[in-house]
């Protein structure tokens, strides 16, 4: 048994009466404050408990559930059945997972694939199965990202990955086919910095994935049906410490800095204080705002060595396994990605780049960037590996490429931080 | 209302007015009813010590309560009670989860497990369609039986079956088809999207097969595929077998949690809650590089803790002397202005300080013409969180000193001057003995939040910077954010293990705190 919010909140309510009764019995005013403060818990809480009168309900953090309200309910009230899109704005995934467990969680979730490894472990959503036509209009990274142990567990919309932004008026190198070229243009601009990547002190893995795989690093090996495998741990091995050296004369030159973080590296573009920028989608508003030139393209490699993938992450519609309605929230699932009418409707409202061929299709002559990171994410980025063994690299990894850009050794470095990784595989 | 106070003449003769009575009433049937209400679902949770807890409660308010008698425990009750949900409880519940695997992965029991691997396994036969779905029914829509309509859509041909049947090719003439879906059939009601929705677990349980090894699988309220559970469960084995491959899967003791595991070593995902015993904290004390870095972290917790206090007081006290003086004008003016870091909310000026202390965009260093690597480099980095968390906690150490410092009397002041004591003596001597007798517990109680000072650390430095072969304690980490890490850092959320070591890291705080009473006691003498 465990203490969760349900019983929680039944407890903050008998709190107040037995503190009502203690007053009365007493002859003060106080249980008004005891009551108020308990009905403001409540009050708060009530975002986070499912809406009791939806025929469906949906869970999402706020940009999307923003963008999706509107076509939910159009598509509820074609369906003759309401629909509350609720937002749940801080911890969704584990949020989600413990409402579910609990019996009072949403029929619907909307979140990241990398979800997928734990809320698998956690029992926490079931499998879906479309239907050919609309397998086939999904690029091949959408239905690759949902798909764990060989079966489908979401519905994939909306697809991030990263590039490499140039701003035109510090480079007439527009799109550096190598690193190489990209530092020696980008010294040549005399800017503050060459490339805005963020590292941060404590490492992002996320954003040095593409120097990572251009160096010949990989993550996790793969079984021969195509799945990883967590035991064959590729942080450590030959191809990952070429990389760390490539890394570690990158961070020799100033070329990668600690100093660059998440917080400063978008700002640093946009201040014209570097040439290029290493970022996704989400900074292209930004971008625009602040009035730049510029250009989107891939993210180049090490000259001689493999091709820079960074990777995508795939934004996907869940069904819940103990949701009270499973049958329309199977039926909506599907029906997102039937044809375009929903997935539209929310790129209207949040632009995020589509995994669907005819909505990118559609999207080509109003919005090239959108394309371009749709692109880009299907022909050369690869998904993030969903296995919850991937929660054990972030932190060593990212960690041990901070360190490598700060002036550590990178061979041993990078070793460190494979064994450290398998430890925690294998505990 | 309140028969307990307005009578001053004793107990055995108070009355009872009609409004102390209504009031009564009206909680104890309030009471009653939160206890009405909460049972069954307490009930249906099966948490049966919070039922305890409900019933119990419930009994002490009408034994206490209802009569006149027991007027000492009607006071002290609600504090028990509130002691008791709030505080024991948790301390419990923590206890019990140590001894858990309780966590990602670990959070049902295995039969939910079980049905999960086999449900979760159900796999489209190749080439077979998407079927467009009807469900009817010859009884009522929510006894059943029902039967299923399927329209292949690629070749408009009806097949239809109920529960424990083989499907069958439909008459044309028997059943009508509008839009690619089954509207009517002979003898059959049709049930709505509604009634599907709140039958579905019926529904989606019946079993049409197609051929030997293929049955129909209901999807939502529109579609039903082909396909077949690749996983089948044998209760008398204990064992879950992959019909594709052949491969069983046995439970298996792996780490400290068991798990479906086949002849080669993988193990299936799902796994379930489970006693664990001494597991955790086997864990805990076993790992000695975990143990060397909880201590490192222990140690620079206390500097932390100890130091942001002695700093903030130090800054806070000596500003509220300074505009404690009568000669200083704009007094106002400066105390508000003194107040805004504890105006601005901490969650946003730590995200903003760490910016500043950017080595190579940040203001500090670029006004100042420094190349210092605050964030970087272990040591500079614990000076900007200190420096950081006493900018953020003066003003309160100001606000409390300034409060103290106007209630202790002018009088001793003067007297110490006639006695040709001189402002430094008067200062050291007088006023900050007397202001740290009333300020002392507020120290101790700063010393203890800062102890456990999360934001500060994990919004400023995120624990960083990490030597080489720092995986789990950064150079700034304490150790609530060492535990955090530990406990939802890596391989998700582990409230097993934390809790074994939230358990231990109790123990340690309760016995500062301890030895700090003991300490302050000391001051009350002054007085």
């Amino acid at each position: 048994m465990s203490l969760n919010r349900r019983s929680f909140l039944s407890f903050t309510a008998i709190a107040a009466t037995l503190s009502a009764a203690a007053a009365c019995s007493g002859g003060t005013d106080a249980p008004e404050t005891a009551t108020a403060d308990s009905t403001e818990a409540m009050a708060s809480d009530d975002s986070v408990m499912r809406d009791p009168d939806a025929d469906l309900v949906i869970w999402a953090d706020e940009k999307k559930a923003n963008s999706l309200r509107e076509a939910a309910i159009t598509w509820g009230k074609a369906q003759g059945i309401t629909v509350a899109v609720q937002v749940v704005a801080n911890e969704l995934q584990s949020t989600f997972i413990t409402a579910n467990q609990a019996g009072n969680g949403p029929d619907v979730v909307l979140g990241a694939h990398d979800w997928i490894g734990n809320l698998v472990q956690n029992n926490s959503v079931s499998p879906v199965t479309l239907s050919e036509a609309a397998k086939s209009n999904i690029v091949e990274v959408g239905i690759n990202a949902v798909t764990y142990d060989g079966q489908m567990y979401g519905v994939p919309y909306a697809v991030e990955t990263l590039a490499l932004f140039v701003n035109k008026g510090l480079t007439s190198v527009t799109a550096p086919t190598t690193i190489e070229e990209l530092v020696a243009a980008g010294q040549a601009a005399g800017t503050e910095a060459v490339l805005s990547l963020p590292v941060g002190e404590s490492g992002d893995a996320y954003h040095m994935q593409p120097l990572y795989t251009s160096g010949g690093g990989y993550l996790f090996g793969k079984n021969a049906d195509g799945s990883l495998n967590p035991q064959d741990v590729g942080v450590g091995a030959e191809g990952s410490l070429a990389s760390a050296a490539k890394i570690g004369e990158l961070g020799t030159q100033g070329v990668l800095r600690t100093s660059i973080t998440g917080d400063n590296a978008i700002s640093l573009f946009t201040e014209g204080k570097a040439p290029y920028l290493v970022s996704g989608p989400w900074a292209l508003a930004d971008i625009v705002n602040a009035g730049i030139d510029y250009t989107v393209s891939q993210i180049p490699g090490f000259e001689g060595l493999n091709t820079a993938r960074p990777f995508a992450g795939v934004n996907a519609f869940y069904v819940a396994s103990k949701g009270k309605n499973a049958a329309f929230a199977q039926t909506f699932v599907t029906d997102v990605v039937k044809d375009t009418t929903i997935t539209r409707a929310m790129f209207d409202l949040n632009q995020l780049p589509p995994v669907q061929k005819d909505l990118t299709e559609e999207l080509k002559a109003d919005y090239p960037d959108m394309v371009t990171f749709a692109t880009l994410a299907s022909e050369h980025a690869d998904p993030m590996p969903s296995i919850p063994e991937m929660s054990e690299i972030w932190g060593p990894l990212g960690k041990a490429e901070a360190n490598i850009v700060g002036g550590s050794d990178p061979a041993t470095t990078m070793t460190s931080a494979g064994d450290e990784i398998k430890s925690a595989i294998a505990g | 209302m309140s028969s307990a106070l307005t009578n001053v003449s004793g107990p055995t003769e108070r009355t009872s007015t009609i409004r102390s009575l209504l009031g009564r009433v009206l909680v104890l049937g309030a009471a009653l009813s939160v206890a009405i209400y909460l049972v069954p679902l307490l009930i249906q949770f099966q948490m049966w010590m919070w039922l305890a807890v409900v019933v119990l409660a419930t009994l002490a308010i009408f034994a206490l309560y209802s009569t006149k008698r027991f007027v000492p425990a009607k006071y002290v009750f609600p504090g028990t009670f509130f002691l008791a949900v709030f505080l024991i409880i948790p301390i419990v519940l923590t206890v019990q989860t140590a001894f858990t695997n309780f966590g990602d992965g670990f959070r049902g029991t295995k039969e939910e497990a079980i049905t999960a691997i086999t449900n979760n396994s159900v796999q489209q036969t190749a080439d077979s369609p998407i079927y467009n779905l009807t469900v009817a029914t010859t009884g009522s829509p929510d006894e059943g039986p029902y039967s299923l309509f399927l329209v292949n859509p690629e070749t408009n041909e009806v097949l239809y079956g109920a529960d424990g049947e083989t499907v069958r090719k439909a008459k044309p003439g028997d059943v009508t088809v509008t839009d690619g879906f089954v509207t009517a059939a002979e003898g059959y009601s049709i049930l709505t999207p509604q009634e599907v929705n709140s039958n579905y677990e019926a529904i989606s349980a019946l079993t049409l097969s197609v051929s030997e090894n293929s049955a129909i699988k209901v999807q939502g309220v529109r579609n039903a595929f082909e396909g077949t559970k690749t996983m089948v469960y044998d209760e008398a084995t204990d064992t879950i077998t992959d019909t594709a491959t052949g491969n069983t899967y046995t439970v298996q003791k792996i780490g400290k949690s068991e798990y479906f595991v086949d002849a080669n070593g993988n193990r299936l995902a799902q796994s379930w809650l489970q006693n664990v015993g001494l597991a955790n904290f086997k864990e805990l004390f076993t790992n000695t590089s975990l143990l060397k870095q909880l201590g490192g972290a222990f140690t620079w917790t206390l500097v932390f803790a100890g130091g942001s206090m002695l700093l903030t007081f130090l800054v806070g006290y000596f500003l509220a002397l300074t505009l404690n003086d009568d000669r200083v004008r704009g007094k106002k003016f400066y105390r508000s202005f003194l107040l805004l870091p504890y105006a601005v909310p901490g969650f946003i000026s730590l995200l903003i300080w760490s910016n500043f202390y950017n080595r190579d965009f940040g203001l500090i260093n670029n006004a100042l013409h420094l190349s210092i690597n605050w964030l970087g480099d272990p040591t500079w980095a614990k000076v900007a969180v200190l420096l950081t968390n006493t900018w953020m906690g003066f003003p309160y150490m100001f606000i409390v000193c300034t409060g103290a410092l106007q209630s202790i009397s002018g009088d001793l002041k003067e007297a110490a001057r006639i006695d040709g004591a001189n402002g430094w003596q008067t200062t050291t001597r007088i006023t900050t003995p007397l202001l740290l007798v009333s300020v002392a517990p507020l120290l101790v109680s700063t010393f203890a939040f800062n102890f456990n000072n999360f934001n500060a650390i994990q919004l400023l430095t995120r624990g960083g910077p990490f030597g080489e072969g720092e995986y789990i304690r950064g150079g700034t980490d304490i150790l609530i954010s060492v535990v955090y890490r530990i406990a939802f850092g890596g391989s998700g959320a582990d409230y097993g293990f934390a809790s074994a070591v939230s358990v231990i890291l109790f123990v340690i705080t309760g016995a500062l705190a301890a030895i700090q009473f003991r300490a302050t006691r000391a001051l009350e003498d002054v007085n």
